[in-house]
């Protein structure tokens, strides 16, 4: 088959299309003709610098890097000729002079790019006697290791850092011999997809700290997983070796992930056995806890919902897998329930009834990279999905008008306009966008329409949405964790009317959006199938005086925003019962049942994500002690309660019960009219001061929550009550005083940081941090007051 | 491009002295405005000649504010050019050519005789500050090989007794 729009060139003889102006290297690779290289890479731009490419070329004079050079109707090549392979091997010997070959001590051996191309093209001794150069190793934060004496100039890692994470850290400064890699000045290198270049050196220079001196790559097997950290469901391999868990690494997905995972989704499962794993199924006998066997616990579970029956509810992690979400509000609804949610963090259901059923990005994640104008209402994408904002990116270099309308100022990688306003306001800001662009609505949303004055900064975002076929509005983890949540969602729905936009959503976790759709919120059942009785929102719930009540992988000192109301509320509920990895005091102290369960690469499960696909994983690990895998607890409950079809033989057969029941129903962000009365998040008093609380990139579930690594990071250093100097004025406090703060009649006590982007009468105190499990993680109002020494 | 330096935010008149802006606005304006970046070099130059000709972390930084720039992207020029200095030098900083054609000619001698005459080695300063050494490569003069520059001045032909009548006749 010839294509005429593809030029034909000879490689070794063989003849092979190629599109014009592709580089040769990209010819070569796709037929599976090995060339040597180390600084080309297919996701990074050519720099040709380290010549291990060089093939001969029919009629070029001497030998060309296959890397940088483009391919030609009738072109003639050698990869393997006398010349060629004098070519490599002469470069080979040169990279060899300053190596270290420390192979025996490094990290990289037996999967290094050098030695692998060494073993093919290098002499076996050495010519060189005289000495090699050394390099002092620096340090750029707790992730990865450096040892750049063995570095070999590539600059794959300057370029991951340039083109791809956005972020210009590292650099290549000094000249020839001199030449190092580094950040220069002290400092740590602080993007989200950082670790990218422990993959991306082709050598031992940059490699896992945490992994460090852990394994050998031979004695690794690679399975498949995904991660589960957020909406994109990043493809990985997992490295086991006797079933541990030793590192993940990334599984090229064009569709996904490209060739990147986050840092997130990297190095969670170092969190994964700590001593605070729960290993054994435990009972609380008159106050004291004892562990039983797994029949007793189940048993007393059984019983206990047998009695409570409608009376009993469930709150479930976003993070769960979907046959967990499924099975369980199967479980309750056998029972006569709908009390089930996994929305956790969410504190405004007056959306609920017009919520879509099956809400995804609202494009697939490639398409989101092909946008033309994007607006982002109260999202940190860059930290709540790194993999999609990753692809915003390239949008914005690609020219689309990217808009943020936020309640702080977030730090991006490429250029965009931010509309930064008070927590309050952002209600006010987004029907200002709304009114330029003429959007109708009702209610509440009507009126903040109808008072908005436009600017021109609204005008513009509302014309560009308009003007550009492709245009996305995205609701953002802000946006649906603020207290307006459904006015937010009501004026994004009469923008998108009016601007012809596609609306999407960046919700919290793995399953962020399978919840819906596997029916474990209160309002509706499987696929939207709906129900007589809705049961209790998450903020209800505990609160709603059930007899029992099931905690599935939540912890709830951080899961639940509430804060000491919420803790009360549960540790009172007759019967509680936690599905959780881990033990905790305030599991321990409210809780009557504790059921250990397995969590991320220990249990089969699928994920639905952001691209509205289905994945699925492998258990790759056998659970700790005892612990079991949550859909095989839910399975056997149901059969101890003689509920009708819970004669699962494996996770996939869970599966094909909830697709079946999905059946053809399509993606669909469609999201109907509300009328609201009121704002939730309003104040007569201009004075007043409103706590923004943002969820840390590595706090969002309990498994990041316990991966020591991610924890020292710059990221995760957000533990303390950030104002501006005007504020802080206003308190007469200074940096590093302490302030006490209350919310909901809760009080807490933090040190203050003065950070000017914070807007006015505004303070960011994160949510899910040590020290807020009283006080919750709410956005709304507060008082401070300065703490004498 | 996300750019982690705290001067990002300054106000860019304030960055420099008048005089020090005027001159290295004169180079901007030679490149596209989305080129300003092109001026690096020159405005390097200028802000080491305006001080005590040697480059802080500082003013590098100072240098990519004004060229929005990283501040990597800053560190990589001034620390690949030889004629950025990154450590404090002398009121005369004596550069030798220790390359090829100087090398054959004797710059080891050349060399050698300053380290004593001097008390100091490459990439040293004289305790009252009046003279640093460097080693450059080759300098395009191999011609009057072996040879030094001092300031813009090019010295050819050396023998130690050349040197001392040179550094004698400097102010
Ligand atoms: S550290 Fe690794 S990736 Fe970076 S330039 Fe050196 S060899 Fe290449
Ligand atoms: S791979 Fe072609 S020059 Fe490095
Ligand atoms: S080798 Fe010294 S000037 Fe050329």
């Amino acid at each position: 088959m010839t294509d005429d729009s593809l030029v034909t060139i000879e490689v070794d003889g063989q003849p092979l299309q190629a599109r014009p102006g592709s580089m040769l290297i990209e010819a070569t690779d796709a037929a599976g003709i090995s060339v040597p290289r180390f600084c080309y890479h297919k996701k990074l731009s050519v720099a040709a610098n380290c010549r291990m490419c060089l093939v001969e070329v029919e009629k070029a004079p001497k030998p060309l890097p296959a890397c940088a050079t483009p391919v030609n109707e009738g072109m003639k090549v050698f990869t393997k000729s006398p010349l060629a392979l004098a070519a490599q091997k002469g470069t080979m010997e040169f990279l060899l002079i300053n190596h270290p070959l420390d192979c025996p001590i490094c990290d990289q051996g037996g999967e290094c790019e050098l030695q692998d191309v060494a073993v093919a093209y290098g002499g076996d001794v050495s010519r060189y006697s005289e000495g090699k150069r050394v390099v002092k190793d620096k340090d750029i934060g707790p992730l990865v290791a450096t040892e750049l004496t063995r570095c070999i100039h590539c600059t794959r890692c300057v370029r991951f850092g340039a083109e791809v994470a956005g972020v210009r850290e590292l650099g290549a400064t000094g000249r020839g011999e001199h030449m190092q890699i580094g950040t220069f000045i002290e400092r740590s290198v602080d993007s989200e997809l950082s670790a990218n270049i422990i993959d991306l050196c082709p050598v031992g220079a940059l490699t896992s700290k945490p992994f460090r001196y852990q394994a050998r790559a031979w004695e690794l097997q690679e399975q498949a997983s995904i991660a589960t950290h957020d909406c994109v469901g990043s493809n990985t391999y997992a490295h086991i070796r006797r079933n541990e868990l030793m590192r993940v690494v990334p599984r090229d997905n064009e569709s996904l992930n490209e060739s990147w995972i986050s840092d997130r989704d990297r190095f969670s499962y170092l969190g994964l056995n700590g001593e605070d794993r729960l290993t054994v199924p435990m009972l609380k006998k008159q106050g004291r806890w004892e562990e039983v066997s797994w029949q007793e616990a189940l048993q007393a579970v059984a019983t206990a919902l047998q009695s409570s029956a409608e009376q009993s509810g469930a709150l479930v992690s976003a993070s769960s897998t979907l046959e967990e979400m499924f099975l369980l509000q199967k479980l309750l609804r056998g029972l006569g329930s709908s009390h089930i949610d996994y929305r956790l963090q969410q504190i405004d259901f007056r959306a609920d009834s017009v919520m879509p059923v099956f809400p995804w990005l609202g494009v697939s994640v490639e398409a989101l990279e092909k946008q033309q104008s994007v607006l982002l209402i109260g999202s940190n994408i860059r930290k709540d999905q790194p993999i999609l904002g990753h692809r915003l990116r390239k949008a914005a270099l690609a020219g689309a008008q990217v808009t943020f309308i936020n309640a702080a100022h977030y730090e991006h990688t490429f250029d965009a306009t931010h509309i930064v306003t008070h927590a309050a306001r952002m209600v006010a800001e987004l029907a200002a966008v709304a009114a330029a662009a003429g959007a109708r609505s009702s209610g509440v949303a009507a009126e903040l329409i109808a008072a908005a004055r436009p600017a021109d900064a609204h005008q513009q975002i509302a014309d560009s949405l308009k003007q550009q076929d492709e245009s996305l509005l995205l609701l953002g983890m802000q946006a649906m964790h603020h207290p307006d949540f459904a006015v937010l969602l009501e004026l994004t729905r009469a923008l998108s009317e009016a601007t012809g936009s596609k609306t999407g959503f960046l919700p919290l976790g793995a399953n962020g959006f399978g919840g819906t759709l596997a029916g474990a919120v209160p309002m509706h059942g499987v696929a939207g199938t709906s129900i007589e009785t809705p049961g209790k929102n998450a903020a209800e719930l505990p609160l709603a005086d059930l007899k029992t009540v099931i905690l599935m992988g939540v912890e709830p000192q951080y899961d639940l925003p509430a804060g000491e109301s919420m803790l009360q509320a549960l540790a009172s509920v007759p019967t509680l019962i936690a599905l959780s990895a881990w033990r905790n005091e305030h599991l321990e102290a409210m809780a009557d049942i504790l059921l250990p369960v397995s969590v991320a690469a220990e249990t089969a499960g699928s994920y639905l994500n952001a691209a509205a696909e289905c994945q699925s994983a492998q258990g790759l690990l056998a659970p700790p002690g005892e612990a079991r895998p949550g859909w095989k607890v839910l399975r056997v409950l149901g059969n101890l309660l003689d509920q009708e079809g819970f004669e699962y033989n494996s996770a996939a057969d869970v599966l094909s019960e909830w697709q079946a029941a999905v059946a053809d129903l399509p993606a669909d962000n469609r999201i109907k009219a509300n009328t609201l009365d009121a704002l939730n998040l309003q104040s007569d008093d201009e004075q007043a001061v409103v706590r923004l609380a943002e969820l840390p990139i590595y706090s969002v579930d309990a498994l990041v929550r316990r991966a020591g690594p991610l924890q020292q990071t710059r990221d995760a250093d957000q533990k303390q009550l950030r104002m501006n100097t005007d504020l802080a004025r206003h308190y007469d406090v200074q940096a590093g005083d302490l302030l006490r703060i209350t919310q909901n009649n809760v009080q807490a006590e933090f040190s203050v940081c003065i950070d000017d982007t914070t807007t006015d009468h505004c303070v960011r105190l994160s949510a899910a941090i040590p020290g807020t499990e009283q006080i919750g993680g709410m956005t709304g109002w507060i008082s401070l007051q300065k703490v004498d020494a | 491009m996300s750019m982690t330096n705290s001067l990002q935010n300054q106000d860019k008149n304030t960055l420099f002295s008048d005089d020090v802006k005027q001159q290295i606005d004169q180079w901007v304006a030679k490149y596209p405005d989305e080129w300003k970046q092109s001026a690096v070099m020159a405005a390097l130059m200028i802000v080491q000649e305006s001080g005590n000709g040697s480059l802080t972390t500082e003013q590098m930084d100072r240098v990519a504010a004004y060229l929005d720039m990283p501040p990597i992207a800053v560190y990589e020029v001034a620390s690949f050019y030889s004629m950025y200095e990154l450590k404090p030098v002398g009121k005369h900083k004596i550069c030798v050519c220790t390359n090829v054609s100087c090398m054959i000619n004797g710059s080891d001698r050349i060399v050698s005789h300053l380290n004593e005459k001097l008390g100091i080695d490459f990439g040293e300063i004289t305790d009252d500050g009046r003279y640093s050494l460097k080693e450059v490569e080759c300098l395009g003069a191999c011609g009057g090989a072996p040879m030094m520059q001092i300031a813009d001045k090019y010295y050819e032909n050396l023998t130690p007794e050349l040197i001392d009548s040179i550094l004698e006749g400097l102010d």
